[in-house]
């Protein structure tokens, strides 16, 4: 589904992606973990096309399209789905009226006409029953005034009603407490499935408790240093990335 | 129950609905401004000789008068000598068919969705068919006789109701109020009279749309609109198609007369020639708008969305004068390219308990300058006088400047007049937020310009309210990015 390939990436003429290579297959979850700054969330804005990350060198295929190649709109229509880290707000738009508009836009970019309000409506109760959300903050504006947790759970609402083929989650788990983040790792769980990949950005080992991952990467400094299965995961929350940042070290210096 | 938003699409998708009548005969007085001209007016209007005399006290006036120099943008200059008062000053060019209308105007007309034949006729293309407008505005006026309201033609409520129209003329823009008030006076073309009678609740919408007499009357219109005790009316000013028009100076005035426990409810959409890119052209709105709540317990709302002119400067005001009367302005103010906007409200408290709230939305791109300018007055009678004033600023791109002057002057300590301000940018966080979901940047941009004052697009009538929405966004269209 996504193969990227030697991608390096910078912000600002600093050098933020240093050759990633990856490749995530239909059905997968995928970790990304990693220290801070390594580039976990460069990462994630670089696929979904944020305009001050620029690609230097390689390429990333999604779907058999060259992904550089497409506007983030385009990109979003082709079935990549970025959870934001920080979810913006925005007055005055309705939750549901800007879903409508996304989901519309993504439908027509597909040949296939507008869902109709009644249809929509429906759809939005069965994925907001899904995913557990509240349906109070369907009606009011984007994010306003929504509380972190709020806000994340929307993203993955979100998700829900949109059905990407691919879904970055970047540090989805980050500000939530424990009852926030097990409902949303539930309601990621129920969307998982043959058809569908996930890309999981996170810090901590935690979230992965709840949604656990076929594949482990660790990030550091802008490459993908070790890859393996959930036991990775619980390996660095016992002992840190300083071991590894050691092992790169040892690495380059020979 | 449906979604607002679905209804609004709804109707969004709906064709159409309003025709237009046009006439193109038209006669010119002599060049110039002087008693010869009014009186040439005045006769050709067949007015009785009080009206003449009222026009030459505005005429007395406005030549003691000099242009405002505290505005906050560059005067144009006006050779009002120049000018031609009867009629339109320049006659308009007659077009023979749409190929020879600006592509830019069609294609805007083409996303407001309006019908070909109407299209013409804001064109000023030649259009040899009668609209359906008229029959519409028969079976209107059938309706609204029957409720005993008077809706009509300024110049038909002077032949018809001198004594109304004698009793609340000038009361609340006098003649002399201002330099384009007093020129107004003196050489006002035509407009619209309304009288809605005590314990009448106007059951629709009066809209110019509806009124047959009185098209091409916009240089110097004038309105008069009179709610008697317990009675309502909403008013819509305006069209979202942009009209071709010649004249450049637009001093229109409008005047409301709320008596006690009325409401009158008055919407504008203005969407005037702004122009070209580079500020070459387009109109001077130059407008005198004033209502007096007048009885107790009576209402005065003002809602306007202005995203046309080259210059738009007027402050839509309430006197409020009776006790326990309230007072309301909701504004949305889109300039783009080089246009500039000086626009706010003026509420003067002088009677007690009376309440006001202003909510005014600026929105700048291009090279643009946005200025929202108000006034807040209470007077000493006016105990425990409340406002609440909200005055936000939106901009786009880093070329365009947004300011903001608000006055106040309480003389009663019982009052409490609240302001608040802020001014922020389109986000690119915003912008590719909505990307990352598919949306691509023009509908994102319409977006957030419509969350933005989806407060004040909310006051207006439904059916008004979805052709604003639209408007908002083509207007914007092309400015980010």
């Amino acid at each position: 589904m996504l193969t990227i390939k030697n991608l390096h990436a910078e912000v600002d003429g600093k050098k933020i992606l240093k050759g990633i290579n990856l490749e995530i297959r239909k059905g997968e979850m995928h970790a990304i973990m990693g220290p801070n700054g390594s580039g976990k969330s460069s990462l994630s804005s670089v696929l979904a096309g944020r305009e001050n990350y620029t690609v230097t060198e390689g390429e990333v295929i999604f779907e058999g399209k060259n992904l550089l190649d497409l506007s983030p709109e385009d990109r979003a229509r082709e079935g990549l789905f970025l959870a934001f880290q920080y979810p913006v707000e925005i007055p005055g738009v309705s939750n549901l009226h800007f879903l409508k508009t996304a989901l519309n836009e993504i439908r027509t970019y597909h040949n296939l006409p507008p869902l109709e309000s009644k249809e929509f409506l429906k759809l939005t109760k069965e994925k907001q029953q899904l995913v557990d959300f509240n349906a109070n903050l369907m009606n009011r504006s984007l994010n306003e005034g929504f509380s972190g947790g709020e806000k994340k759970r929307n993203e993955v609402f979100q998700l829900a009603m949109l059905d990407p083929k691919l879904a970055i989650l970047d540090e989805t788990d980050s500000g939530l407490d424990i009852d926030a983040l097990r409902i949303v790792a539930a309601g990621v769980n129920k969307l998982r499935n043959a058809d569908k990949a996930f890309m999981v950005i996170t810090h901590y080992q935690r979230l992965l408790e709840y949604i656990v991952p076929d594949f482990v990467h660790v990030l550091y400094n802008g490459q993908i240093v070790k890859t393996g299965t959930k036991e990775l995961a619980l390996e660095l929350e016992e002992k840190g990335y300083d071991w590894l940042k050691e092992e790169v070290h040892q690495k380059e210096s020979v | 129950m449906r979604n607002s938003n679905e209804i609004i699409d709804d109707i969004a998708n709906r064709e159409y609905e309003f025709g237009f009548t046009t006439d193109i005969e038209m006669e010119m007085a002599p060049v110039g401004l002087n008693e010869d001209t009014i009186r040439f007016i005045s006769a050709k209007k067949e007015e009785p000789e009080w009206m003449l005399e009222w026009r030459l006290r505005g005429f007395q006036a406005f030549k003691k008068m000099q242009f405002p120099k505290w505005q906050h943008f560059e005067m144009p200059e006006l050779d009002l000598q120049k000018l031609s008062y009867y009629a339109a000053p320049k006659k308009k060019k007659q077009l023979n068919s749409l190929d020879e209308v600006d592509p830019e105007l069609l294609a805007t007309f083409e996303k407001l969705g309006i019908p070909i034949n109407e299209q013409k006729a804001l064109a000023g293309v030649a259009v040899d068919v009668v609209f359906d407008s008229v029959s519409v505005a028969t079976t209107f006026k059938e309706k609204l006789n029957e409720l005993g309201i008077i809706f009509c033609s300024f110049g038909e409520a002077v032949r018809t109701h001198p004594e109304l129209v004698k009793k609340y003329l000038g009361t609340v823009v006098p003649h002399s109020d201002n330099i384009f008030a007093a020129l107004n006076a003196a050489v006002f073309s035509d407009g619209s009279f309304v009288y809605i009678p005590k314990g009448v609740r106007c059951p629709m919408e009066l809209s110019t749309y509806f009124r047959i007499n009185a098209e091409n009357t916009g240089q110097f219109e004038r309105t008069l609109i009179i709610a008697d005790d317990n009675s309502y009316v909403s008013y819509l000013e305006g069209c979202t198609a942009p009209r071709r028009d010649e004249n450049q100076l637009h001093a229109a005035v409008v005047e409301l007369i709320a008596l006690e426990q009325a409401e009158i409810k008055y919407s504008t959409v203005q969407n005037w020639y702004p122009g070209d890119k580079d500020g070459n052209g387009g109109i001077y709105n130059f407008v005198t708008k004033r209502g007096i709540c007048k009885g107790k317990s009576s209402k005065i709302s003002w809602t306007q969305v202005e995203t046309g002119s080259a210059i738009t400067w007027k402050y839509p005001s309430v006197i409020l004068q009776g006790d326990d009367a309230e007072g309301e302005f909701y504004s949305v103010a889109v300039t783009r390219n080089k246009q500039i906007a000086d626009t706010g409200t003026k509420i003067y408290h002088l009677g007690r308990n009376t309440r006001s709230r202003i909510i005014s939305k600026g929105i700048s791109a291009g090279n643009s300058d946005n200025t929202y300018r108000g006034l807040v007055q209470v007077g000493p009678r006016a105990a425990n006088a409340r406002n609440f004033t909200q005055c936000d600023s939106l901009l786009i791109g880093d070329r365009c400047g947004a300011h903001t002057f608000p006055y106040i002057e309480s003389r009663n300590s019982t009052a409490t007049v609240e302001h608040e301000a802020t001014t922020s940018k389109i986000g690119e966080d915003q912008i590719f937020y909505l990307n990352q979901r598919g949306i691509e940047t023009e509908k994102a941009v319409a977006l957030i310009v419509n969350g933005y004052a989806q407060e004040v697009l909310n006051q207006l009538p439904m059916e008004f309210a979805v052709e604003a929405r639209k408007l908002l966004s083509i207007t914007l269209e092309g400015s980010v990015g």
